[in-house]
């Protein structure tokens, strides 16, 4: 700002501008400067307006109050996961919780949305459900075609994508076809599907160290 | 508007030749700055601070400079440039009051991970799927959850990135859409007056979901509006369905626009800029008014009532929701969405103040002139024009509503009243057919801005802060002795008045030099309004104030909180004893658990919220005239 700051020496205080010209006379007081931030909640010196009352308005606010009750149950509404409790109980699996991260409650028109926002469509838990174990064994060869294809049409920008994207396009092809059957206890395969080695062949090594009671002398690999 | 010739004293510009240009006379341009028009000012200044600093290193540098901006900070948030070019509110600059709004309206209406996401949508520009999570550490899982809430309610769209089709997918937020928000109750209050309730659930319905088929929204409504009706009424389908055709037909609801497919070429080519070697393959998003059947309502016949809703009647609402979902796939308007046109409802609402306006400045009858040339000029009127289309006075006459008899002669002198009046809403265009007039809507706009921005001031200021305002807004420039004499102020209430208008920033201080030294002494220094930044000023200013309200309301809320479930609690004890049929003393006994003054803690708390609410609605109705106002200047 190399214009503005030519006068010096003016009498008090070197403004940029003659004083006299904006108004303020020769030796008038000024309020003293300021040094602070205005303040939070100014006093004001007018009041206010009164509000609008009538039939109109009224009505208008109820629609407010009652469109937003409304959006809060909506599906729209997302709540994050709550976190796990301290230990896993049994009746997790038959209350109604809070809504896990990587389902969506509605369902959207997924042509309208980009493949990469697929999440797969939660249905309602049920409480008379059978463990269907059988169909977790189908979804490996069909991962295996979908990889195939998807790695075609992906270029090898989205593979970080893929990695995360598969699992779920894997699990939304089975869940299209699991929903003309009726009932699925969805939960327990999802829960299976999330990691990578199959429950049935899982050991949690109960058997292990009962053999060798006998030879302590031998070092235990 | 047009520059008015300057009237009044004249001695100041006496020295500069008629038609100088300002570059050789008076400081540079960025000095000007701070009196001049500040987005023309911005946008100087920042093709010229081209240094790769961060957004906000920019933005304190712009606050420096722009002094007269003190409280915002524009933020103009992406350093990559590849949307910049696009027009459209997409590309909007968006500045920290309006992100805090947007930021509250998400959270209220969607929750606080969507208002994660939509804030660093909003701040951030057009970002992929990757990006978004990493920087807001969200998981993967709820930013898409998040993403495809926004997407539905059309507060994100989402486009091919910049580095060419193969490119992750890029997602913008609109700031514009979300703060429609606020206005959803006069939408939906609209509809009501327009076509009864049952248009007012439709409108309802479609914007709680943001788009809706057809089907879907027919079945909805029928079934709330049964619900309502008494004991063995239900609603036809059909009479929901022409309720709908009606609005699509006056253009109230509109089809979704197309999604775009992903990885074709570019329809739409944006003119490369020198700087930019590579053309971004972004497509503009195709606006919902680029399809040529965006009004055309789908052939599908929804036979059928309304469905009660009982609640011992769950497990079969479940079946038959089931059942029902899958006759609508069978009713052939699957991916035919539908959702409010805003645009439509805004020119409503922009008529209704005009002919307000000219009922309460003229008279009734005035009035009624002018909403019949409007309701005739409502389908050839494009959203963006000045004026309506010339209507003859003879046509006029003849669509006069029946109750409204007036002679001929009669409305012809009506006519040379609206046309001779200052307001200028109307103006005459030719001779031909009686006389062809037509309604200045860019004029009417601006006017009601201004009323708007003098009844801000006498509230603020008094009535003789007032003065001076439209005083200067009338006269363009003034000295300061001659705001004194104009005014018929004394001269120190003047100088005082003066001077809180301009630390306001509602008053501008414009330096003319007389000599190319800028010495101070032979400098003149004039008061000056300029309507748009003052207009734009005001809107951050209300922008500001319903953030103020939304947060108060909040935490009032959070204060009570304990109290209000408490006092949720018993409604829901006391229901459901009332519905098993408990006797009075226990009614009593369960509503004396709230003690009295709780109660009156309670009824404190709600009236409290009740007027915040209120004042919200109010305060957008100010919004709503002064972005009409300040959209209708853009588009010359």
């Amino acid at each position: 700002m190399a214009g503005l700051g030519h006068s010096r020496g003016r009498g008090k205080g070197y403004m940029s501008f003659s004083i006299e010209a904006v108004g303020i006379g020769k030796g008038e007081n000024l309020p003293p400067s300021i040094l602070q931030p205005t303040p939070l909640f100014p006093p004001v010196e007018h009041k206010p307006v009164p509000l609008v009352m009538g039939e109109e308005a009224e009505y208008m606010l109820a629609l407010k109050q009652e469109f937003r009750g409304n959006m809060k149950n909506l599906p729209f509404y997302v709540r994050p996961a709550v976190s796990k409790k301290d230990v896993e109980r049994y009746s997790d699996k038959y209350q109604n919780s809070e809504p896990s991260d990587n389902t969506i409650e509605w369902n959207p028109d997924w042509k309208r949305l980009p493949k990469e926002l697929r999440i797969c469509v939660k249905k309602a838990l049920k409480e008379n459900t059978s463990l269907s174990v059988e169909t977790t064994v189908d979804p490996k060869p069909r991962k295996k075609t979908r990889v195939d294809k998807e790695e075609i049409i992906h270029n090898l920008e989205t593979l970080e994508e893929e990695v995360t994207s598969d699992e779920e396009e894997g699990e939304k092809k089975k869940q299209e076809e699991e929903q003309q059957d009726g009932e699925e206890e969805y939960d327990e395969e999802e829960f299976e599907e999330e990691t990578d080695y199959i429950m049935s062949y899982f050991d949690n090594g109960e058997e292990f160290g009962g053999d060798s009671d006998d030879n302590m002398d031998e070092a235990v690999y | 508007m047009t520059e008015e010739p300057m009237r009044g004293n004249r001695r100041s510009f006496r020295h500069l030749p008629q038609n100088s240009t300002n570059s050789d006379v008076g400081p540079p341009a960025y000095q000007r700055g701070w009196s001049a028009n500040i987005p023309s000012c911005n946008a100087q200044l920042f093709g010229k601070i081209n240094l790769p600093v961060s957004a906000e290193i920019r933005c304190v540098v712009a606050l420096a400079i722009t002094c007269v901006w003190d409280s915002e900070v524009v933020l103009r948030g992406f350093s990559r440039n590849s949307f910049h070019d696009l027009k459209g509110c997409f590309a909007k600059h968006m500045t920290a009051q309006e992100v805090r709004l947007c930021g509250l309206l998400l959270q209220e209406h969607f929750g606080e991970v969507v208002e994660r996401i939509g804030t660093h949508l909003l701040r951030g520009g057009a970002q992929n799927l990757r990006t978004i999570a990493n920087e807001t550490n969200t998981p993967l899982d709820l930013v898409k959850k998040s993403l495809c809430v926004l997407v539905q309610h059309g507060a994100c769209e989402f486009g091919s990135g910049r580095r060419g089709p193969g490119s992750p997918v890029e997602y913008r937020a609109s700031c514009e859409r979300v703060l429609r928000v606020l206005r959803y109750p006069r939408y939906i209050y609209t509809a009501k007056t327009l076509y009864g309730d049952t248009g007012e659930l439709i409108v309802e319905e479609v914007l709680q979901r943001g788009h809706m088929t057809m089907s879907n929204t027919v079945k909805t409504v029928a079934d709330r509006l049964t619900h309502n009706m008494e004991e063995g009424r239900s609603m036809e389908y059909s009479e929901v369905v022409s309720a709908f055709s009606k609005l699509v037909e006056t253009h109230f609801l509109q089809r979704c626009p197309p999604v775009a497919e992903m990885g074709t070429a570019a329809t739409s080519t944006t003119p490369a800029t020198p700087s930019t070697p590579a053309a971004p393959a972004s497509t503009s998003p195709p606006t919902a008014e680029s399809n040529p059947d965006c009004y055309k309502l789908p052939h599908v016949t929804l036979i059928g009532r309304g469905k009660r809703r009982r609640s011992s009647d769950d497990s079969e609402e479940q079946r038959g929701g089931k059942k029902a979902k899958m006759d609508s796939e069978s009713c052939g308007d699957e991916g035919i969405y539908w959702l409010v046109n805003f645009e439509r409802f805004h020119q409503h609402f922009r008529d209704q103040a005009i002919i307000s306006a000219v009922a309460s400045k003229l008279d009734q009858t005035s009035s009624e002139i002018v909403r019949t040339m409007l309701r005739m000029s409502e389908v050839t009127t494009t959203q963006t024009a000045a004026y309506t289309q010339p209507l003859s006075a003879n046509e006029i006459f003849r669509s006069l509503p029946p109750n409204y008899s007036i002679s001929r002669p009669i409305l012809d002198q009506y006519l040379s009243l609206l046309v001779d009046d200052p307001m200028e809403f109307v103006g005459k265009s030719g001779d031909s057919g009686g006389g062809m007039y037509v309604v200045n809507l860019q004029r009417a706009l601006a006017n009601l801005a201004r009323a708007t921005l003098e009844s801000v001031v006498q509230e603020r200021f008094g009535s003789r802060s007032a003065r001076i305002f439209r005083l200067l807004l009338r006269k363009r420039h003034l000295e300061q002795k001659q705001v004194e004499d104009f005014a018929m102020i004394p001269a120190k209430e003047a100088k005082d008045m003066l001077y809180t208008l301009l630390s306001e920033n509602l008053v501008q201080l414009q330096e003319i030099p007389k000599t190319p030294d800028h010495a101070p002494s032979r400098t003149f220094y004039l008061y000056t309004v300029n309507q748009l930044p003052t207009a734009r000023l005001l809107l951050q200013h209300c922008y500001k104030t319903v953030a103020n309200l939304i947060e108060r309301r909040l935490f009032e809320t959070k204060e009570n909180k304990r109290l209000l479930e408490k006092s949720q609690r018993i409604e829901a004890i006391l229901a459901s004893l009332q519905a098993s049929g408990a006797e009075p003393e226990q009614l009593t006994e369960v509503e004396e658990m709230i003690t009295a003054p709780e109660r009156q803690q309670l009824e404190a708390l709600r009236h409290h919220i009740n007027k915040l609410d209120s004042t919200e609605n109010q305060v957008d109705e100010t919004v709503f005239l002064l972005e009409s106002y300040i959209f209708s200047t853009k588009t010359k």
